[in-house]
């Protein structure tokens, strides 16, 4: 199991991480939710002994990390957002190297470089050099490299970043396995479609503090009954004119994204109306408009009043 | 032609240009330092530093008026530094590289070149011992010594002190001596090869080079997210950092071997000394290497704000080293100066143990300077070091 306690990380005056602090057992993909710089990064190079907390501890397995060679270490895998592979060399030849940074060796690195490069897709192209790959088959190879020496807990920073779909799949479909294999996930992303299908809890992160620490079904819950409604507006025009609409009786938040505005609602049959209404009044012309349930990126919304995506 | 687009793309460019502080500083900086070096270093600018006196060692075996008289004349020749001893001592000292000259006056000088300046007798003989890589300077000595004899014979004949040269007119004046020249290397027989120098100076730059690109690699390395990977391992800074310098220091031997082994091969440079000691250079000037390398790995976050600063830098080490010219040519503080870069260390060391053929024990100075640069430079760069990684 992981423990983070009270994490505390600032830079001078800049708090990136305030007092986080989260479990995930065995079996359990905790989601680590939030905008660029909300701290998702600088936490998980707290677990991964990157980086010294000035506050709290890490606990692998009940115990801190002790120092740089602690054997522990070698229960964590880490996938870091920037691929941390060698263009010049081959795929196996990158994982020779990662699998001997953690004492793998002989034929039992073998067996490990050839699992991982099947889990990869990558069998095929085991001895072509990393730089000819697409970035599809990078990020593949970027996790298989966190799985070689098969971590109890694995350490995953955005891992789908710039992936092609079927690329996003492979990958959901290895975290996936690794979950039911009894394993410890923790998986920062702002995409709130990989967290709502990948991970049983949710924190929420916003400026280096946590918003929501829950399950996925705990959070939605947060906002039960918000509805989301948004318009493709034909003429968005220049400024915040969009502001006033938030003191509509029923409206929860409000946010322009170029054409698309998005309107959070207690409850829409409610409250559609009167927003119908005021963008009429308004003279906001609208070609398309709909409207969804509560999901993370309402919930998010509703917590800091921004989008995930817009921060 | 879009005279916009033209406009708009210079302007971007100039911009990027002014906007990268240290690529501009690098490339106003570099050509003014270099320019003011060698314009300095070949006298460009009248200037009251002193020029590098020549040492020479002269070994007085006749003790005559005539010879005491020139001995005091090149002592006192400010273009010469005179240094007593023997023809043994001497021998070593310009075999050494500490001593361009020496002169050994035979025992019956003065008699006999008095007698040969008059036209009668047969004209004595001086022994000349020179580092050949220092040709002009052995020039420049044989125009001042037939100077300074001329005037001490003159004087032993003619009273005073400048005779010599205002009582030729009647004719019959003849040259009151002849040399006897051996350029000091190896051992006698093994003529002196100017390449040896040469690859010693080339060689000792892009080693340094290759210390950038390690340098640059470390930074790349933390750009890329490989470097998390090594700090999430269960491994010790020791071999982060340690695995670098080995094989920094390996390539920089491999570059070493190659190259002098493709000098041997087709320019005939030979280690004609120690090749333990060769052996010892290389493993020390690799390890002085790989921890210059770590230093440049400090001194920036990105490669590109680095590469320009480490270039100049490896520039700077590279002309005061004496790797493109020969550090004798230096003003002579300057000389005294440049035993404080490791590079000066390096080709005088390399000179050493190849065409100069000196031996093991000689090699072990420079290999503890250059040792103790490795030290220096590397302890500097683990202080600066930035472990932790957000």
């Amino acid at each position: 199991m992981l423990e983070a306690k009270e994490l505390r990380k600032t830079y001078r005056d800049l708090v990136a991480v305030d007092a986080i602090s989260f479990r995930a057992r065995p079996g359990e993909t905790v989601g680590l939710l939030g905008p660029n710089g909300a701290g998702k990064t600088t936490t998980v190079s707290m677990i991964a002994g990157l980086l010294k907390p000035d506050r709290g501890e890490v606990l692998i397995e009940g115990r801190p990390v002790r120092g740089d060679t602690d054997p522990i270490k070698r229960r964590m895998g880490l996938v870091p957002q920037e691929l941390g592979l060698h263009d010049e060399l081959s795929a196996q030849d990158n994982l020779a190297l990662f699998g001997a940074l953690y004492g793998m060796r002989g034929a039992a690195r073998r067996r490990a470089m050839d699992a991982a490069l099947d889990l990869a897709g990558l069998a095929d192209r085991a001895r072509d050099r990393v730089r000819t790959f697409s970035g599809g088959m990078k990020r593949r190879l970027n996790l298989a490299a966190a799985l070689l020496h098969d971590p109890q807990i694995l350490l995953l920073d955005e891992p789908t970043v710039g992936v092609d779909p079927q690329s996003r799949n492979a990958i959901f479909s290895t975290l996936e396995e690794f979950r039911r294999q009894g394993k410890t996930l923790v998986y920062t992303t702002h995409y709130m479609e990989e967290a709502e299908r990948l991970c049983d809890r949710i924190i929420i992160i916003d400026h280096g503090k946590v918003m929501a620490n829950d399950s996925l079904e705990a959070v939605r819950a947060l906002v039960p009954n918000v509805s989301l409604i948004e318009f493709e507006i034909e003429n968005p025009g220049e400024g915040e004119w969009y502001a006033p609409l938030r003191l509509v009786d029923g409206v929860d938040s409000v946010e322009l994204q170029g054409t698309l505005l998005r309107v959070g609602l207690r409850n829409l049959a409610e409250t559609a109306p009167s927003v119908l209404e005021w963008l009429r009044q308004n003279g906001r012309r609208y070609s398309h408009l709909a409207s969804q349930r509560a999901d993370l990126e309402t919930v998010f919304l509703t917590l800091t009043g921004r989008s995930v995506r817009n921060s | 032609m879009s005279t916009t687009a033209f406009a708009a793309l210079v302007r971007r460019d100039l911009y990027l240009y002014i906007t990268d502080r240290r690529a501009v500083i690098m490339s106003l900086a570099a050509p003014i330092l270099i320019a003011s070096f060698f314009g300095y270093i070949f006298g460009g600018v009248a200037n009251d530093a002193p020029s590098a006196r020549v040492p020479v060692a002269v070994i007085d075996n006749d003790q005559s008026d005539i010879s005491h008289r020139l001995v005091a004349g090149l002592t006192a020749d400010r273009a010469l530094e005179i240094r007593p001893g023997t023809l043994a001592q001497a021998r070593d000292a310009v075999r050494g590289g500490k001593t361009t000259v020496a002169v050994a006056i035979p025992p019956g000088f003065g008699p006999q070149a008095a007698q040969s300046l008059l036209g009668g007798g047969h004209p004595p003989e001086l022994q000349l011992l020179y580092d050949p890589s220092h040709g002009a300077e052995m020039a420049m000595v044989r125009g001042i010594l037939t100077q300074h004899v001329m005037e001490s014979v003159g004087a032993g004949l003619f009273g005073g002190s400048g005779g010599g040269s205002g009582g030729g007119s009647g004719g019959g004046f003849a040259m009151p001596f002849t040399t006897r020249e051996e350029p000091v290397t190896a051992r006698k027989g093994v003529e002196y090869n100017a390449m040896g120098h040469s690859f010693a100076g080339m060689t000792v730059q892009f080693i340094l080079f290759m210390g950038i690109d390690a340098g640059m690699f470390m930074i790349y390395q933390r750009r890329s997210g490989i470097w998390k990977r090594l700090r999430a391992a269960p491994i010790s800074r020791f071999v982060m950092i340690g695995s670098r310098a080995a094989s920094s220091a390996l390539i920089a031997v491999f570059i070493m071997f190659v190259v002098f082994g493709f000098a041997r091969i087709v320019f005939h440079v030979r280690v004609e000394g120690s090749l333990a000691g060769f052996v010892a250079i290389a493993v020390a000037f690799g390890l002085m290497t790989a921890a210059f390398g770590l230093l440049i790995a400090v001194s920036g976050k990105t490669p590109e704000a680095t590469r320009g600063l480490a270039i100049l830098a490896t520039l700077l080490l590279v002309m005061l080293g004496g790797a493109w010219v020969p550090a004798f040519i230096f003003p002579q503080w300057l000389q005294k100066a440049s035993f404080a870069i490791p590079t000066r260390w390096a080709v005088d060391a390399l000179d050493g143990v190849t065409w100069r053929g000196l031996g093991f024990a000689w090699a072990l100075g420079p290999v503890a300077a250059l040792l103790g640069f490795t030290v220096l430079f590397g302890a500097l760069a683990l202080w600066l070091f930035r472990w932790d990684e957000a």
